[in-house]
């Protein structure tokens, strides 16, 4: 461990002050300003000594920080490494979950406080980014964990909300019976389309995908009698807390503030539909994070990386791709009906080309089958995006300005660190 | 002759114009290792594609010799052929499960096992104890191998981590993982060390002899097929050329032509130069 050279760092300081300087004369300690005699050079010295004298300190005190750190953490072994990312991936995954648990407590309570007043506002955004976890969650099957590159997942996401409207406007069933059925066919959808196109590999499969998420789109825009084309689905029926509405008043029996004895809010029904989609993303989470380590999470992971040797070892790989389509389009399509069910009408501009890619994003940037990563990313995308919402069209700029930092100093993702399924020296996993 | 595992008859593979391999017949045995050797392009890793339906022979049939009934191999889909049959391969480059772990290289060996203990993963998801109690018999398999390769240290890295020879010897466990019939080793020893050798030797010779199954080899490494076959077949532009254990191919005229040429002055030379020649 070298001491820090201070004489050394403060000789390098003074030239990045002196580049500095070179270049804050002429751009800016001279400015013409328009006189009465025409073009007149105003002469600004002292911005450009302030600005020169704050690149130098700057450079001195990063340089410094910089230093020190590396003095801190030498060199850190592979194992190192990962075990420090992985403990790192626990606490950011648990701080997440206890932030998501009580977003609308905290949100009513500063309301009441008088620190903001846009409760449903913060509340439909953690709504809509908890959507895309739970579809970056169920993409993460099919991209992280099998390695088929799906550039049309929202075609199961549109299937989902689809099915689920239809269902619920023709037989009026209840959501919990419509929400598994949406699922299902979904599923059924990721099979018919796998049986096909899963021969293929790589590149090929991606754009076989890209295509059949566009047949799905202008299908449901052409299908005028079945789907309402443009026109979409609407009065799309609302979901009930197990056969409790959320409304003013019923005329079949008690409301859901009737039977609480709460005052009438809308706000409930905001709440109850933000509970509602982080069950269900716990649920993929907790599917996911469960099958990994199962037979068929294995084969996954390993067609992903050698489809031969897996022929070799006695695996079908049709079956075990077509499960990881169908198990990925299946949350996709719960996604789906969720989706319904909160907006209370869908088109088919909701399920554009864009949004796979946006969900692809997640996945990527996240870090392949990084299930924390995939949760950091839907929030910097989704959430990030909304929120700077203000700044109209610069969002997408720094949208592609964090995508390309990201793809320079973190190519593999954000979270990128595999854990074995099964260990067998100091794990009690491995003893069943 | 003991029991005859699996028989080759009139095996031939035509690729367009091009005869890869012609009308090749012959017989490997149980605990016995087969040895199929050549020159360069002779047709030899043509013939294990062909066995583990990687290609689908133009002429021939393969029977191996199941515990309940016959296979006839060139009939099968490639993957059933390790599923049903238990023929296990190992391939010329290494192919492991890279990012995974080494005993995760093992248990997927066993995913047919697994997949119907775990009740096509449907009871597997409740972690039902019949479950369990299988993937907990497949670790110990795993771990039994992992000794036998000395690997036990690294179970839990990245199989990409190994060292060359490691992932070798990991390959080779892997196959045996899938508890085969028969052992198909492609190139085993290419890019090892005489040590390294010597020791997969001595791992041939234990799988040979406790485990029961029948191994075939292709090798370019004269002095190993020489020590550890006990049957060797010579195959040379596709066509079998000699056949019989390693004292007498090492003196069979035509064998010592297919690898020095036909030339008079090299009548004398024997095996000894063949294996240098390598």
């Amino acid at each position: 461990m070298a001491p820090i050279d201070y004489p050394q760092q403060a000789k390098e300081s003074l030239l990045a002050g002196i580049v500095a300087l070179a270049l804050t004369v002429p751009m800016m300690g001279l400015r013409t300003t328009s006189g009465q005699d025409g073009m007149v050079i105003d002469i600004r010295m002292g911005d450009a000594a302030l600005t020169t004298l704050g690149v130098a300190v700057g450079h001195f005190v990063i340089s410094l920080i910089r230093q020190a750190l590396q003095q801190r953490s030498p060199k850190e072994t592979k194992t190192e490494k990962s075990a420090r990312l992985k403990s790192v991936a626990i606490w950011i995954g648990w701080a997440s979950f206890a932030f998501a648990l009580t977003l609308p407590v905290t949100l009513n309570l500063t309301e009441n406080l008088g620190l903001h007043d846009k409760t449903r506002y913060y509340l439909d955004i953690g709504i809509l980014v908890l959507t895309y976890v739970m579809l970056g969650w169920g993409l993460n099957i099919v991209v992280g964990l099998a390695g088929l590159l799906d550039l049309g997942y929202v075609a199961f996401y549109a299937v989902g909300a689809y099915s689920y409207a239809l269902i619920a406007a023709h037989f009026g069933w209840s959501y919990w019976v419509c929400l598994p059925l949406a699922g299902l066919f979904a599923a059924f959808f990721g099979v018919i389309l796998g049986f096909p196109v899963l021969r293929l590999r790589g590149d090929y499969l991606a754009i076989v995908t890209l295509g059949f998420g566009e047949i799905v789109r202008v299908v449901l825009l052409n299908w005028y009698q079945f789907t309402g084309g443009p026109d979409g689905l609407s009065r799309i029926p609302r979901p009930d807390f197990f056969g409790l509405p959320f409304k003013r008043s019923s005329s079949e029996g008690e409301t859901f503030h009737q039977f609480f004895g709460l005052d009438y809010s809308s706000i409930h029904r905001i709440i109850f539909l933000y509970y509602l989609i982080f069950i269900l993303a716990l649920i993929t989470n907790a599917f996911t994070l469960r099958i990994r380590k199962l037979p068929v999470g294995r084969a996954w992971e390993a067609l992903r990386e050698d489809e031969i040797a897996c022929r070799s070892l006695g695996l079908n790989p049709t079956n075990t791709k077509l499960t990881a389509f169908a198990i990925g389009a299946m949350f996709g399509g719960f996604a789906g009906a969720f989706f319904a069910t909160r907006q209370g009408f869908i088109s088919p501009e909701s399920f554009t080309f864009i949004e796979s890619a946006v969900i692809l994003a997640i996945v990527v940037l996240g870090g392949m089958g990084s299930q924390i990563g995939v949760v950091i990313a839907a929030a910097v995308l989704i959430g990030g995006t909304e929120m700077f919402r203000g700044l109209e069209e610069f969002r997408m700029l720094a949208f592609g300005m964090a995508m390309v930092a990201i793809m320079v100093w973190k190519p593999r993702g954000l979270l990128a660190n595999r854990e074995p399924t099964v260990k067998l020296h100091g794990d009690k996993e491995a003893k069943p | 002759m003991s029991e005859p595992l699996l028989t080759v008859e009139h095996l031939s593979m035509r690729f367009g114009g091009l005869i890869a391999v012609n009308d090749v017949s012959f017989i490997a045995e149980k605990r016995r290792i087969t040895s199929i050797i050549g020159p360069n392009g002779a047709g030899k890793t043509t013939v294990f594609n062909c066995l583990t339906g990687f290609y689908k022979p133009t002429v021939g049939r393969l029977v191996l010799a199941g515990a309940e009934k016959e296979h006839y191999l060139e009939r099968m889909d490639d993957f059933r052929i390790g599923q049903v049959a238990g023929v296990a391969r190992t391939f010329q480059n290494i192919r492991l499960f890279p990012a995974m772990s080494v005993l995760e290289n093992l248990l997927v060996a066993q995913h047919n096992k697994l997949m119907r203990a775990s009740g096509w993963s449907v009871l597997g998801l409740f972690g039902v104890p019949s479950y369990r109690r299988a993937e907990g018999a497949a670790v110990e398999l795993g771990r039994y191998w992992l000794e036998k390769i000395n690997l036990i240290d690294r179970a839990d890295e990245p199989a990409g981590d190994l060292p060359y020879g490691d992932q070798r010897r990991l390959e080779i466990a892997r196959a045996m993982c899938t508890e085969p019939q028969i052992l198909c080793l492609d190139e085993p020893a290419a890019g090892l060390n005489p040590r390294e050798t010597a020791d997969l030797n001595g791992l041939l010779r234990f799988i040979r002899d406790d485990s029961g199954v029948g191994v075939l080899l292709i090798e370019h490494d004269m002095s190993m097929v020489m020590e550890i076959s006990d049957h060797i077949v010579v195959l040379d532009y596709g066509q079998k050329i000699a056949e019989g254990d390693p004292e007498s191919v090492r003196s069979n005229p035509d064998v010592i032509r297919a690898y020095l040429g036909d030339d008079e002055e090299n009548d004398d030379i024997d095996a000894e130069a063949i294996g240098d020649r390598q």
